[in-house]
């Protein structure tokens, strides 16, 4: 090669001229949707393996999709559950709350009473499913996304509210920003803004229960655009090398708030894959299917139970609604993209199964809704009067200054002294 | 003892006392860490106590929080302070924000071992001194010894504390007390006072500086490798300076620091990582803030040079002697 040709960024001339790849989605604003190129298997294609079963011998779970709904909306196939009838009602009714709980929050974002609010539209049966497939003993460590886990565990929606306004009954003192929980009691782990360093947490965790020989396990949730955080791979590593009694739930919404999941590599293959390297099973699961979540999350929990390790599930849904508060889908997705979404929506689905089984009709639907609603407003109306944001009510300044450490070093001392003094000039009253 | 074997008396003694002492890396389990600093620890205390890891730092300080989440108290070693840049992420915005954005519904009992600085021709990614990303973020502690006895009581005292604190161990004192005679052979810990430590459980509490040697004539801070070659500066010089070994750079024991500069009116301040953005720059400014009035004299830094660590020009970078005597002359000039 010529060394002016080099310089120039030229290769020798006989060889094809290479070109970057830049992933782009199917659709854009204002394209046609069409879902033809999503392969969605009928339930049962791959049977249900034994949870002591080879690893090595299970990936075609990482290339399907485990479903127990069928079109006809009744539970088939090996991986049915078969839930009892008033679980599946309590399925529903909390998919329903955490709706109503959206709603709620989402207008209360919109009137100003607090900065920003994460909907999990369409996504309940991910963490409403696998919270209910749990041991309410096990510590789950989520992502922003899964307030389902606190609703499935009886966490009360007030005190999620106290949060949401940081008031002075916040039991997080205003310092996190809003729907981002922390509640030891839930087996809830405290959720950090930065993606997937719950991961090799939840390892560590799991692993320090299985060294003193305790039962418990963890659960780690992240979206698919984080799985290309080091993190993720860090924790599955050593997931894979200790044996780790951990599940891992990779969320695929299809959507890292404006970037689709070709920016994480799913042109490629599936999220579910990505435990195969690893010698770990990975299941793909239908994420608005509450049965086939419920069933391959207790399948895995099972698994880890026995010793067997860990699992990864890829959680196959669509983010409904935007990333955030501070987000608009309609600037860079179809807007038909949610309403023919192949996979429906969860609730749906399980109403129409319930209705379907004869233990459930449109009147007790209604009711319940209404229920909830009302529940919902109850306890917004509670969570006000300890204050939204920017009200005033909310935690003593000095309040700032603790839990960064045990006790109060000198150093923050001086700056608690000026924070109060600060407060007296500003407001005198 | 070595300072070597005080750190690993310091582990040994703590894993015998409480079962929730976990001490895992690369390499600390069956062969006992490349610098031996674990030796033993698997074969007195099992597998399920002391373990080798993966190669990652992101994992391994994650699997301590969560471990400490769980209600362990993991020592997690970092092999070289160079290589904990991969694992920052997790010390910086899970670490020591846990107990905070939980409000103490969750805390991070962890204590993260890391050997730093140079002197061993380790070149540019064995030898750097990171301690001034520790002690900018709020809710870690940093500790850094400089002696086998100091090593031994600050780790117990860290493995206690309820906060993540970073430990710092001055790999150029592992073995002996170096005084900055580059030419000359490595000095042995036997003839240093600090030398003689107790084979049982005792500490030394975090926060709390220790005055080397007592003096009128100026204050030297420094802390590690430095506490040694500033003492041999002193006593070459005959000056009679009050040296300050630090401890602990968070939380600062701003009492020591501030009577000795009152009293002796002149301030040096001494440590082997980079200059700009130093820990030495937030020392200055204290003394400034608190102790302008009593200073007879400009506050002198002497640090390592503003660029990467040198392989083959170790000891034209190391903040030896001649720099430290040289700024001495210049704050006892008037």
């Amino acid at each position: 090669m010529k060394r002016d040709d080099m310089e120039a960024g030229k290769g020798a001339a006989n060889r094809p001229p290479l070109s970057l790849h830049v992933p782009e989605p199917h659709f854009r604003p204002g394209d046609k949707v069409d879902y033809s190129y999503l392969k969605i298997p009928e339930p049962d294609a791959i049977p249900r393996p034994d949870e002591t079963a080879e690893a090595g011998g299970m990936h075609a779970l990482a290339y399907g999709l485990i479903r127990v709904l069928d079109d006809g909306n009744r539970a088939v196939g090996s991986w049915n559950p078969r839930l009892d009838p008033d679980t599946l009602l309590l399925m529903l009714r909390k998919m329903a709350l955490i709706r109503a709980f959206d709603d709620r929050m989402f207008r209360a974002q919109r009137q100003g009473k607090t900065s920003f609010y994460v909907k999990s539209t369409g996504e309940e049966a991910v963490s409403i499913g696998a919270a209910l497939a749990l041991d309410r003993e096990d510590m789950c460590f989520p992502s922003y996304r899964q307030p389902g886990i606190l609703i499935a565990r009886d966490y009360p929606i007030e005190r999620m509210m106290n949060q949401i306004y940081s008031n002075r009954l916040d039991p997080l003192m205003g310092r996190q920003l809003p729907i981002m929980y922390s509640a030891k009691s839930h087996g809830f782990f405290t959720i950090s803004g930065n993606l997937t360093t719950q991961y090799p947490q939840a390892v560590g965790w799991a692993m320090a229960s299985a060294s003193k020989g305790d039962t418990r396990i963890a659960a780690a949730w992240c979206g698919e655009g984080s799985t290309s955080e080091g993190d993720f791979h860090n924790g599955l590593t050593f997931a894979a090398v200790y044996n780790a009694p951990c599940i891992f739930n990779v969320v695929n919404n299809q959507y890292a708030i404006s970037s689709f999941s070709g920016f994480a590599g799913s042109e490629r293959t599936t999220f579910a894959a990505r435990a195969i390297g690893y010698g770990i099973p990975g299941l793909r699961v239908d994420g608005n299917d509450i049965l086939a979540v419920y069933a391959a999350t207790r399948w895995a929990a099972d698994r880890a139970r026995l010793n067997l390790g860990p699992s990864l599930i890829e959680l196959f849904t669509y983010r409904a609604e935007a990333h955030s508060t501070s987000d608009d889908p309609s600037a860079y997705r179809s807007a038909q993209e949610r309403e023919e979404w192949p996979l429906g929506d969860p609730i749906t689905r399980l109403k129409r199964h319930c209705i379907a089984e004869g233990i459930w009709d449109a009147e007790r639907q209604e009711a319940m809704d209404l229920e909830v609603a009302r529940e919902v407003q109850a306890a917004q109306k509670e969570a006000e009067r300890n204050g939204i944001l920017g009200h005033g009510l909310h935690q003593p300044d000095q309040t700032m200054f603790q839990d960064v450490f045990e006790k109060l070093p000198w150093h923050l001392k001086e700056q608690c002294a000026q924070a109060i003094h600060e407060r007296k000039l500003k407001w005198p009253e | 003892m070595t300072m070597v074997q005080a750190i690993n008396s310091a582990l040994r003694v703590m894993m015998a006392r409480d079962d929730r002492i976990v001490v895992l890396g690369e390499d600390v389990g069956y062969f006992g860490g490349v610098f031996r600093v674990t030796a033993g620890l698997q074969a007195e205390f099992g597998k399920q106590r002391c373990f080798d890891t993966p190669i990652s730092e992101c994992g391994i300080i994650g699997a301590a929080i969560g471990m400490a989440a769980y209600g362990l108290r993991p020592v997690p070693e970092i092999q070289f302070a160079d290589y904990i840049y991969p694992g920052l992420d997790q010390i910086i915005s899970e670490a020591a924000r846990i107990r905070y954005r939980s409000a103490g519904d969750f805390i991070c009992p962890m204590t993260v071992r890391v050997p730093f600085g140079g002197g061993i021709f380790g070149g540019q990614t064995h030898s750097q001194s990171p301690e001034s990303l520790f002690t900018h973020i709020s809710g870690i502690k940093t500790v850094v010894p400089s002696t086998p006895r100091d090593a031994k009581g600050l780790l117990i005292a860290a493995i206690e504390d309820n906060d993540p604190v970073i430990f710092m161990e001055p790999k150029r004192c592992y073995n002996g007390p170096f005084n900055g005679k580059y030419d000359q052979p490595a000095r042995s810990w036997a003839d240093h006072p600090d030398a003689d430590v107790d084979e049982e459980y005792f500490r030394i509490p975090l926060g709390k500086a220790k005055i080397v040697r007592e003096g009128d004539e100026c204050t030297i801070l420094t802390y590690g490798t430095m506490v040694h070659v500033a003492g041999q500066v002193l006593e070459d010089r005959g000056i009679n300076g009050e040296l300050i070994d630090l401890r602990t750079l968070l939380p600062l024991d701003i009492e020591a620091i501030e009577a000795s500069v009152r009293k002796t009116g002149r301030c040096l301040i001494i440590h082997e990582a980079t200059r700009t953005s130093g820990f030495g720059a937030e020392l200055s400014a204290l003394v400034q803030e608190r102790c302008f009035y009593h200073l007879e004299a400009p506050i002198e830094r002497v640090t390592g040079f503003d660029t990467p660590y040198p392989h083959s020009l170790e000891w034209a970078y190391f903040p030896g002697p001649i720099r430290i005597g040289e700024a001495l002359d210049r704050l006892m000039q008037d």
